[in-house]
Formats: structure tokens, sequence, C-alpha cells
């Protein structure tokens, strides 16, 4: 083990690690509007919503994240799109992790029990107001937790973003091991590094379900 | 530059032996992960404190960490203390030992869910600990947790697409190599993205046919 060297690399990672927050923080904003939109879809009235829905979760849960990935940024200025390495992992990144985040919320909101959006419509409000006064506060509960795994494995998965050559935590510690040939320490470091970063999503989370739970 | 689609038959090899691995990859590591998974749920349970406490750093390490980020370690960082795997073996191993601490994870939380009553009976009637656990507790407890595990697997097809990056000739690469001779991205990576989505509707017809006939014979 050899700790001058990872003295000297150490700056080097501190930075590709608020790389990798900057990445995890505009992907979870995303995948929570994409998990919100595809709930929104997946249990709206409207047949062809419903239908769009279920096939955005589908295509993008029956997929591997890399791939949708490459195809974005490889593939994407041949359709006309053409994103910095960056924003092609925030978006394919979010829009993958929002396939799961709208099963997370669909599931949460579809296990509040049936009764109450009954009794809400019976006591005359519309199925709008039934939905934000009745069942989203009850299903939002419910959420944290799940939706915190679905972050916790957000972060790790923001790794898929080396291969695109964004200077995150996994690229750099790849770059170091091939200058170095110490692959034990930078791994180390690295690992370290997404160990506190998960540690501390982990607690932010733990203290807002407990926030939720009370009342 | 515009799409054309007709850049593909060529490659059809390609693509078909690149799907072949990776089923063979995803089988390979999925056995593994449910074989460590059961072994290391039981360590964790039952194990001595003197084992049980390195391998929950062990479990957290892996939890905590992207798996591409272990591929690279196994691949690469094993070769500095003389191991030198070939990329199939490093990309087993690695996916295989990530989806096992997953796996674990789920067998002990439902080797915990059977009833204690059980593990009583069992050792009422004279079963030793070793037999209650394998005769009573974990033939229900595997029972319980074949669906998430089902899930697991399915993850573990698509994240197999990440050995490509120690250069394992699955699907994933089997696309870039046809890419690096055609300049076709989106071609080649829709294919790719397309044969993963038929393996992977295939697991889920096979997962739920298994559902129904474990919920059938309960």
């Amino acid at each position: 083990m050899d700790f001058a060297l990872i003295k000297q690399v150490f700056p080097f990672f501190i930075e590709a690690a608020w790389v990798t927050i900057q990445l995890s923080v505009l992907t979870t904003i995303l995948g929570l509007i994409m998990g919100a939109l595809g709930t929104s879809a997946r249990l709206s009235r409207s047949s062809i919503l419903r239908f769009i829905g279920a096939a955005y979760v589908s295509v993008f849960r029956g997929t591997p994240a890399l791939i949708q990935l490459f195809l974005l940024y490889f593939g994407g200025p041949q359709i006309g799109i053409q994103l910095s390495a960056f924003w092609a992992g925030v978006i394919g990144l979010g829009l993958n992790i929002g396939a799961y985040m709208t099963e997370t919320m669909r599931g949460a909101i579809i296990s509040v029990d049936k009764g109450q959006t009954e009794a809400a419509r019976a006591i005359g409000l519309s199925r709008w107001q039934t939905m934000r006064q009745v069942v989203l506060p009850q299903a939002m509960r419910l959420m944290v937790r799940p939706l915190g795994v679905n972050i916790n494995a957000l972060i790790k998965g923001t790794a898929l973003v080396a291969p695109i050559s964004v200077v995150e935590l996994t690229y750099t510690a790849q770059r170091y091991i091939g200058s170095t040939y110490r692959p034990f320490e930078m791994f180390l470091l690295a690992g370290v590094l997404y160990l506190i970063i998960i540690l501390a999503v982990g607690r932010l989370i733990g203290w807002i379900d407990r926030r939720v739970q009370i009342e | 530059m515009g799409l054309d689609f007709s850049v593909i038959p060529p490659y059809w090899d390609v693509l078909l032996l690149g799907m072949a691995w990776t089923v063979a990859l995803s089988v390979a590591a999925g056995a593994l992960s449910f074989v460590a998974g059961i072994a290391l749920a039981v360590i964790a349970l039952y194990g001595p404190a003197i084992i049980r406490w390195p391998f929950r750093v062990f479990e957290w390490l892996f939890l905590g960490t992207p798996l591409l980020l272990q591929l690279f370690l196994i691949y690469f960082g094993l070769i500095q203390i003389g191991i030198d795997l070939p990329a199939f073996v490093a990309g087993v191993i690695g996916l295989g030992l990530h989806f096992a601490v997953y796996n674990s994870e789920l067998i002990q939380s439902s080797i915990l869910a059977v009833d204690k009553g059980q593990d009583e009976a069992a050792r009422t009637i004279g079963l030793s600990r070793f037999q209650a656990l394998r005769h009573v507790i974990v033939p229900q407890a595997v029972r319980a947790v074949i669906p998430p595990i089902g899930n697991n697997m399915i993850a573990l097809l698509k994240d197999s697409a990440l050995v490509s990056v120690i250069g394992v000739a699955e699907l994933t690469l089997g696309a870039q190599q046809a890419i690096s001779r055609t300049y076709r991205p989106f071609e080649f990576y829709l294919a790719a993205a397309v044969l993963y989505y038929l393996i992977n509707l295939v697991m889920e017809a096979v997962q739920r046919r298994i559902e129904r006939r474990i919920s059938v014979s309960r």
C-alpha cells in the first residue's frame, strides 16, 4: 500500500467526487421528474398515455443502462442530438432511473387503501383533489424508503459515465490505475469516497423518512 | 448522417455470438450469485462472530461501491497481487459476487421471516441445528425469495453489459466491434438494445412461470 501516492492523487479524487455528486443530484432531479410524469401517465384515464407510460418503463427497464447511455451519446449525433458527455450522462441515467422511480411511485400510490379514494370521492372531492389531498400525502410516506433505494443505486450507477469519459470517480480511478499501475490504492480511494457519499445520502434519506413518518 | 439499418445484417453473426456470450456470462454469474448468496446469508445469520464481522464489512463494501469499480478491481487489481484472470472469469466473479451480496440480503430477510415455531418444532423432533436449517428453514425461505431473486437475475443480465469495458466479447462489445468498422453507433446500439430487450422478455416470462408454479404448489 503506497500512502504517499494516495496523498498525491487525493486532490484529483476530491474533484472527481464533486463531479459524481453533481451527476447524482442532477440525475436524481431528472429521475424524480420522469418518475412523476411516468406515474401520471400510467395512472391516467387516457389509454394512449397509459400505453406510453408502460412502454417507457418496459423499454428503459428492459435494456442495460450502459447501452442507453451509449446510444444517446455515440448514436445521438446521427439523429441530430449532440450532447456533452456530462449532460448525456445526466439525461441517459435520469431517463433510466425515472423508469424505476415510476414503478416505485406508482406502487406507493396504488397501495394506499382504496377506501380512502372512495371516501374522498363520496364527500365530493374531485379526482384531482382526492389525489392531491388524500392519496398523495399517504403515498409520499410509503415511497421515501424505496425511492432512497433507487437513489442509492443511481449514485453507484453514475460510474457508468466513465466509459464515455466523464471525469468522475470511476474514470479518475481508472486513469490513475493506467499511469501508476496501483489498482488497489486507486480503487480503495475511489471506493471510500463512494461509500462516504452513499452513507451521507443514506443519512439524509433516513432523516427525511423520519420527518414524513411523524404526525 | 441519417439512419441506415441495412448496415446491420452483415454483422448478425457478431451480434448473435455476442448475445450467446451474454447469456453464458449471465447464467454462470447468476448461478454463482445464487450459491454464494445462500452461503453468505447462512454465514451472516449463523456464523461465529469472528467470521460474521468480516463478512458484514465485505457485504457493506460491495453494496456501497459501483459494480464497474468492482470489475476493474478484480480484473486489473488482482494482477497487482499476482492473480491474472481471463476477462470472462473476472466478469463472472465480479458480477456473481456483486449480486451474491444482493441475494444474500434477500435470503437473510426471508430466513428471518420463516416462522420461529418451525425451527423450534424441527429442533424438538431431534434435528440438529444444521439439519433444521437444511431441511426445514431454507426450503421455505428459498420459496419466498424466488420472485425477488428473479428480479436480481434480470438486473444481472442487464449489468452484464458492463463487462464489455474489461474486454469480454459479449453483446455490447460485439456492437462496439461492428461500430468500429462501420461508424454506425446508433444502428448497432439500437440493435443491441433490441436483443437485450428480447432476452429480458424471455426471462420475465420464465420468472412469471416459475412464480405461478410456486404459488400453485403451496
